[in-house]
């Protein structure tokens, strides 16, 4: 579903961001991507949903390549991708419903579907309560449940979530991550980058580590034990019960 | 439909600017209908004044009459030429108390000389063929004098010129200066929205579909100075046929390629502008 092979970048004044970057992402996974600041996560997300081209290798999702993917196909594949980021970037002039219409007006969904699908997104993250707020009139978490609310709101295979929680306080995040976790577990894949390593030490989710731009370590390909983390945390409880990538 | 309404919504952002694209787009087709009104009206006149173009070639009174009509019929074969027709002095003294009415007196008989008139094709009538026309005939010995109103047909072609090429210079020069404005209001609207445009992206919105608002924001803005123009150019029109000539105005084709032109410059301004911007959105 989403594979990239041997991808580099390499940005003109600051130099190469990415170098042999090979992974693959299945249906309904579930991955963090960690690793200290400029390492690359942003990058990597970013040519996922095609901001940017890779200078090198290839980008596969969702069938279409980053080698020959015209402007529209781009277009329709970000339909069938949510993004979310740390700022939220939410529009401040709307309120919460109206931000979440939003993605579905200008991408020309039927009018008809609109309000409803718009009711069901908000009350999946828990604010059908504060529809009719605007995004000042809303806490940071709330504020993040808005964009993952229009991020979820055309039904996307994959979420992809650059630092959801790092604006957050310790319990926003959790909650934040927690709707996220019950997002995967409907069957939606997450690619989430973090720095939070308490949130991937407690979770048992796959984790790339990236460090200058290479992949240090994936949890997919070494055994548990290799994990760069000294001890485990205790699980977060998983009401939602098995929320494991397939 | 919302492009039409975001349109109005980029517009309402920046009134003045908008405004301001509004009257340059105006001006600038002012300044092509102006000169293109003055250029018609000239052309008009000049295919009036060419029906009538002739050379007149007056005789001396020594002419031989034989000699006169073999020349008649040697010119009446130069290519340029339709008709030639003698006036002899009775007619031509004739002609002058007819036109002079009251001064008629002033005339007698064997004031005037006899002359030949000339007439030529339609599309020969240019002052360059006039010219040529007029020396061939000079030559013949019997010729005292030949006349064909050079000067001011000359005039008339220069002053249609002159509105020509001051007409093209003023226009383009506005609607390059409609174009850049129309830009700047597009950059500034762009800037405004670069958050919302940002988001149309992340969520699939297409580039059409992004750009759709801006190009018919330029749409409306042309067509609204073409409009404009048009109402200047009548004014002004109106206005030299109450106090001065009488002149025609443009026919609806013409009208219709006016705005058409509004509407084209207000589409370019936007289509240059929204490019640029949108990518460092
Ligand atoms: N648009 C850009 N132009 C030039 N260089 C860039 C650009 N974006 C990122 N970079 C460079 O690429 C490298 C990786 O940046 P990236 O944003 O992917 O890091 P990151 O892992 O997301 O960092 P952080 O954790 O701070 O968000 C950095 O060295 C950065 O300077
Ligand atoms: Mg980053």
């Amino acid at each position: 579903m989403i594979r990239l092979t041997e991808v580099a970048k390499e940005y003109p004044r600051s130099g190469v961001a990415l170098a042999h970057i090979s992974f693959q992402v299945k249906k309904g996974e579930f991955v963090f991507l960690t690793g200290p600041s400029g390492s690359g996560k942003t990058t990597i997300l970013k040519l996922l949903y095609m901001d940017d081209k890779p200078s090198e290798g290839e980008v596969w999702i969702n069938g279409v390549s980053s080698r020959n993917a015209s402007g529209r196909e781009i277009s329709r594949l970000r339909r069938r991708i949510g993004i979310v980021f740390q700022d939220f970037r939410l529009l401040e002039d709307r309120t919460a419903e109206a931000n979440v219409r939003f993605a579905l007006e200008v991408t020309g969904a039927p009018k008809a579907t609109i309000r409803s699908k718009v009711a069901r997104v908000l009350t999946q993250v828990g604010l059908s309560s504060k529809a009719t707020s605007f995004p000042r009139e809303l806490s940071g978490g709330e504020q993040q449940r808005v964009a993952i609310a229009r991020a979820l709101v055309n039904d996307p295979f994959v979420l992809i979530a650059d630092e959801p929680t790092g604006n957050l306080d310790e319990r926003a995040t959790r909650g934040v991550f927690q709707l996220l976790r019950d997002i995967n577990a409907s069957g939606t894949a997450v690619i989430m980058a973090t720095h939070d390593l308490d949130l991937v030490r407690r979770s048992n989710y796959r984790t790339i580590e990236l460090n200058h731009g290479r992949v240090v370590f994936d949890s997919a390909e070494s055994p548990a034990s290799a994990r760069p983390f000294d001890e485990p945390l205790p699980a977060f409880d998983t009401p939602s019960g098995s929320t494991e990538a397939i | 439909m919302r492009s039409a309404r975001e349109a109005l919504t980029a517009s309402r952002r920046a009134p003045l600017l908008s405004a301001l694209g509004v009257v340059t787009i105006a001006f600038s087709l002012f300044a092509f209908g102006l000169f293109g009104l003055v250029a018609i009206n000239i052309r008009r006149a000049l295919e009036q004044v060419e029906e009538r173009v002739e050379v007149r070639a007056f005789l001396s009174d020594s002419a031989d009459i034989e000699q006169v009509a073999a020349a008649m019929k040697d010119v009446g074969d130069f290519p340029e030429v339709l008709r030639v027709d003698y006036v002899s002095q009775e007619k031509a003294l004739e002609r002058a108390r007819k036109e002079m009415g009251e001064f008629a007196d002033v005339f007698e008989a064997g004031v005037l000389p006899a002359s030949i008139e000339v007439h030529l094709r339609p599309g020969m009538r240019s002052p360059a063929v006039v010219k040529s026309v007029a020396d061939r005939i000079k030559t013949y010995h019997f010729v005292d004098d030949v006349r064909y109103g050079e000067e001011w047909v000359e005039k008339l072609y220069r002053l249609r010129n002159i509105a020509t090429v001051a007409g093209i210079a003023l226009g383009v020069a506005f609607a390059a200066v409609a174009v850049i404005i129309i830009g700047a209001t597009i950059r500034m609207t762009v800037l405004a929205r670069a958050k919302e445009i940002s988001i149309m992206r992340l969520v699939g919105a297409t580039d059409m579909f992004i750009r759709l608002p801006f190009l018919i924001d330029g749409l409306v803005k042309g067509v609204l100075g073409g409009l404009l123009a048009l109402l200047f150019v009548w004014i002004a029109n109106r206005i030299v046929n109450e106090y001065f000539i009488q002149t025609i105005f443009f026919d609806r084709q013409m009208i219709f390629v006016g705005v058409v032109g509004g509407a084209m410059m207000g589409v370019l301004g936007s289509l240059v502008s929204v490019g640029r911007h949108l990518q460092r959105v």
